[in-house]
């Protein structure tokens, strides 16, 4: 009847999962009771969980991304206390088994449901606007996009406390991940939820390429679209080329797994190496998925904040084209030790290097855009110049680990860790930041506390280098990554480093927290009536904030590039506008109860429960078909109400 | 009648879209819009399908000591069955001609005969994965037989999908009568049909006639 699914499924002899699991279910459980007795209720439904607004959705994509941002950020504090206290003869606080589960969880936890939420949440809330636009291609499918990307996210969250989750690291290599060496759940919660919420992610994909190329103000040409929307474009067409690859590559292990077939076992004449080329032809493209509109997201920042046009525009555009085509051709890099021979790694290991020039040019751009500029120390500023640096240093040790030889060296070190975590915090999650402090404003008409966003930015930036720079150090030194216990006592020092580092880092998040709480309380003093609060240069900047839902009463007709900078400066006299009907999508809950059954289709996949399964499957369906049965999906706004909503503000 | 209305609309649309040059023409009409978006889906369940290939050249020849493509496959039952989908996609295309003319008894009839080619297809082709699985040759077997199940089957599960879509369409058709709005989404379904069409090619290419003899 409940397939695999009995009591002992529940850790009950281990009182940290169950004690984190507990906390959790007490705050969920206090914020559901404080939205009924308050009567929240239809507001959340008709505002939130059923709008197919780009910008709600948006603002929930970050939302998620910032939770799971705690969580994973838990993960990580408690693997450096481990490595710092778990030194000779100790033996610290975690069990391998569970330290196993904490470093897969991190890392699958920071890449799929903190790293793509934030950035696909940003694309969400700014690209429309950016574009001129009112909303995205398909607006029913962006909301089905986010929940299934929240059903992703709970079923690993499930995890915790229900069965155990992957001990296979995050990219759950076969053998390991197969049947004959992971016989429980744990790796059917890691494929099943990275399976739906992957899903998500593809029609993200498809509706960003399609709202890209096919909807934009009029006048908007390809070359006088905001950088941003370009390297929006970039990550959302590698999103469409690269995520079915996993898609199809997790296919193969879980019919490995569930029918005992032999795609990667070793007997039957399995394959596991093709698991991993398979793997990295998406992993890779993944990473310039999230770092591309990170890059956009600075080129933004720093033009705004230096009061310049961005130095050389075309550049910049071909320098992104140009990564977004590379990145298929280096995934090899993440396993030269594979041993396909001298030519194959040399083969990538010199793509792997060329990578480097066109990301290099994006640097000195956005150097040029600065030099001479009127910079402007606001903290998404101060994120893009700490970026600029640290990413550098980044790149650099990816160039070095980009020669095979070194490689070979260096190769599930420590040195590797900090290679990531150094492109990837300094890169993916301080332009995550630097756009959340950016457009805040724009989305919730108040600015951000600036003191607690300097003090954040502080936190994180030294905090980082203390957490990630010994690492390096502890790489050449011979640690290897995944060290549940530490054999070698001297590099207990540099460790204990490490976690001073983290334990800064979680300043850094702890200010973020206070920021917020302090901006919303002091709103009113911090309200943006203007719409431009930094003296901005793209479309979105002129609007009210925040936006109406429908963004631009009237298309703007774009000339230029930078089109609300160039309206300002000409300051052309605002023609008395001639409005006419809006078509407006309608509220649509088919996202949230499509994802609703396939929460329950993922759990009981997992437990084995095929008739939960299938009537959920079904069930799913059979919502989608519903959703697709109706004609009419808009509404109209007629010209005499557009005209009244845009003078009652 | 030479042109059908919405096609003639459509094609105005794009030329003064194209006018206008490097895409400054303002947003797309919708049936571009939908059209387009789902040539993207389209794209990517292609490079799906070019994994599950990748892995049946990389797999097909490890047959772990069990039984090989020649010992196998019927070639004379997949040629018919070939020929039941190139088929269906001419069938497709005239009802999708005869539903942008508003002739709904001829796209009923095309589309009636569409879902026959279509599920003649797949009970050939579950006839020979029973036979396979019968004589010991099922998809846990061997690495070759994983990735020979796989690849079809999923193209299998494509065209059961396809023709789902399809009974679908025709009662939406129906239901709202061939207005723009259904007629977007037989669009979208014909795409899909002669995607699959297209893969098809490529499975009886690859693993048919070259792993046949």
């Amino acid at each position: 009847m409940l397939g695999r699914l009995t009591w002992s499924a529940i850790p009950f002899q281990e009182p940290l999962p169950l004690l984190s699991g507990a906390v959790v279910g007490v705050v969920i459980l206090a914020i559901l009771v404080t939205v009924t007795v308050k009567g929240w209720w239809p507001y959340l439904w008709r505002e939130w969980l059923s709008s197919v607004d780009h910008k709600r959705i948006g603002v929930m994509y970050l939302v998620l991304g910032l939770v799971m941002l705690l969580r994973g950020f838990s993960d990580a504090i408690m693997m450096r206390t481990q490595q710092a206290i778990a030194v000779g003869s100790a033996q610290g606080y975690l069990p391998p088994e569970h330290y196993d589960q904490i470093f897969s969880a991190h890392g699958t936890i920071m890449i799929f449901f903190v790293a793509m939420p934030l950035v696909i949440g940003l694309m969400n809330f700014a690209v429309p606007l950016q574009l001129g636009v009112r909303d995205v291609a398909f607006p029913v499918l962006n909301s089905v996009s986010l929940w299934l990307t929240a059903t992703g996210a709970l079923l690993i969250n499930l995890s915790l406390v229900i069965g155990n989750f992957a001990r296979t690291g995050w990219m759950a290599y076969p053998p390991l991940s197969g049947l004959a060496f992971s016989p429980d759940v744990g790796v059917d919660y890691y494929l099943w939820s990275l399976q739906i919420s992957g899903i998500g992610t593809l029609l993200t994909g498809i509706n960003f390429v399609t709202t890209i190329l096919k909807l934009r103000a009029p006048g908007m040409t390809y070359f006088r679209m905001p950088v941003f929307c370009w390297t929006a474009l970039a990550a959302n067409l590698l999103i469409v080329a690269a995520f079915p690859i996993l898609t199809a590559t997790f296919m193969m292990l879980l019919l490995d797994r569930y029918l005992d077939m032999h795609f990667f076992t070793n007997e039957a004449g399995g394959n596991q190496m093709m698991y991993v080329n398979l793997f990295w032809a998406w992993g890779h493209p993944e990473v310039y998925i999230l770092i591309l509109p990170a890059f956009g997201i600075f080129s933004e920042v720093v033009a705004t904040f230096s009061g310049k046009g961005l130095f050389s525009y075309r550049s910049m555009v071909w320098a992104t084209l140009a990564i977004c085509v590379l990145s298929f051709m280096v995934w090899l890099h993440h396993f030269f030790t594979m041993g396909a021979g001298a030519d194959v790694n040399a083969f990538f290991g010199i793509m792997s290097s060329i990578i480097a020039v066109p990301t290099g040019v994006k640097v000195f751009n956005w150097l040029f855009t600065m030099f001479r500029g009127r910079i402007v120390f606001r903290t998404p500023m101060l994120f893009a110049v700490g970026f600029i640096v640290t990413f550098v240093i980044g790149g650099l040790t990816g160039v070095l680990l980009a020669v095979p030889p070194v490689d070979f060296v260096l190769h599930n070190s420590a040195f590797l860790v900090a290679h990531f975590h150094n492109v990837i915090i300094g890169g993916v999650v301080f332009g995550a930041l630097a756009g959340i402090n950016y457009w805040f404003p724009k989305a919730f008409g108040f600015t951000l506390d600036e003191r607690f966003g300097h003090a954040s930015f502080w936190c994180w930036l030294i905090g980082f280098y203390l957490a990630f720079m010994p690492l390096y150090a502890l790489g050449l030194m011979g640690m290897t990554r995944r060290l549940e216990h530490i054999p070698d006592p001297s590099w207990q020092p540099l460790l204990l480093v490490a976690e001073v580092g983290a334990i800064v880092i979680l300043c850094g998040i702890l200010c973020q927290v206070a920021q917020l709480y302090v901006s919303i309380r002091t709103r009113e003093q911090r309200r943006d009536l203007t719409g431009d609060p930094w003296n901005g240069r793209t479309l979105e900047w002129s609007t009210p904030s925040p936006p109406p839902a429908y963004n631009f009463a009237v298309l703007p007709r774009v000339e230029t590039i930078d089109a609300f900078w160039q309206k300002k400066r000409t300051g052309r006299a605002p023609v008395a506008p001639a409005f006419e009907a809006i078509e407006m999508p309608r509220n649509s809950p088919a996202g949230f109860i499509t994802a609703f059954f396939a929460t329950i289709m993922g759990f009981s996949l997992i437990w084995y429960i095929w008739w939960l399964a299938i009537l959920n499957f079904l069930a799913a369906i059979i919502v989608v078909l519903i959703a697709g049965w109706s004609i009419k999906r808009e509404d109209e706004i007629s010209p005499a109400e557009v005209a009244q909503m845009e003078r009652a503000r | 009648m030479t042109v059908a209305p919405t096609l003639d609309r459509t094609l105005t649309a794009v030329s003064t879209e194209l006018a206008h040059g490097r895409g400054g023409g303002g947003p797309a009409p919708k049936r571009i819009v939908v059209a387009y978006g789902f040539w993207i889906f389209i794209l990517s369940d292609m490079v799906m399908f070019s994994a599950l290939f990748a892995a049946y050249a990389v797999l097909s020849s490890n047959h772990a000591g069990g039984p090989t493509g020649p010992e196998l496959f019927n070639l004379r039952n997949v040629f018919i069955s070939t020929m039941c989908l190139l088929l269906s996609s001419y069938t497709c295309g005239l009802g999708v001609l005869s539903a942008e003319r508003r002739e709904a008894t001829h796209f009923l009839v095309f589309a009636i005969l569409t879902f026959a080619l279509g599920a003649a297809f797949l009970i050939i082709e579950a006839n020979e994965f029973a036979g396979m699985v019968a004589k010991g040759a099922g998809p846990w077997r061997s690495a070759f037989l994983s990735s020979f199940f796989t690849l079809v089957g999923t193209h299998g599960v494509h065209v059961a999908c396809g023709l789902v879509a399809l009974v679908y369409l025709v009662a939406q058709v129906r239901a709202h009568g061939l207005q723009p709005a259904v007629l977007r989404r037989l669009l979208c379904w014909s795409l899909f049909w002669h995607a699959l069409d297209i893969v098809w090619v490529g499975v009886f290419t690859l693993v048919y006639l070259m792993g046949g003899y």
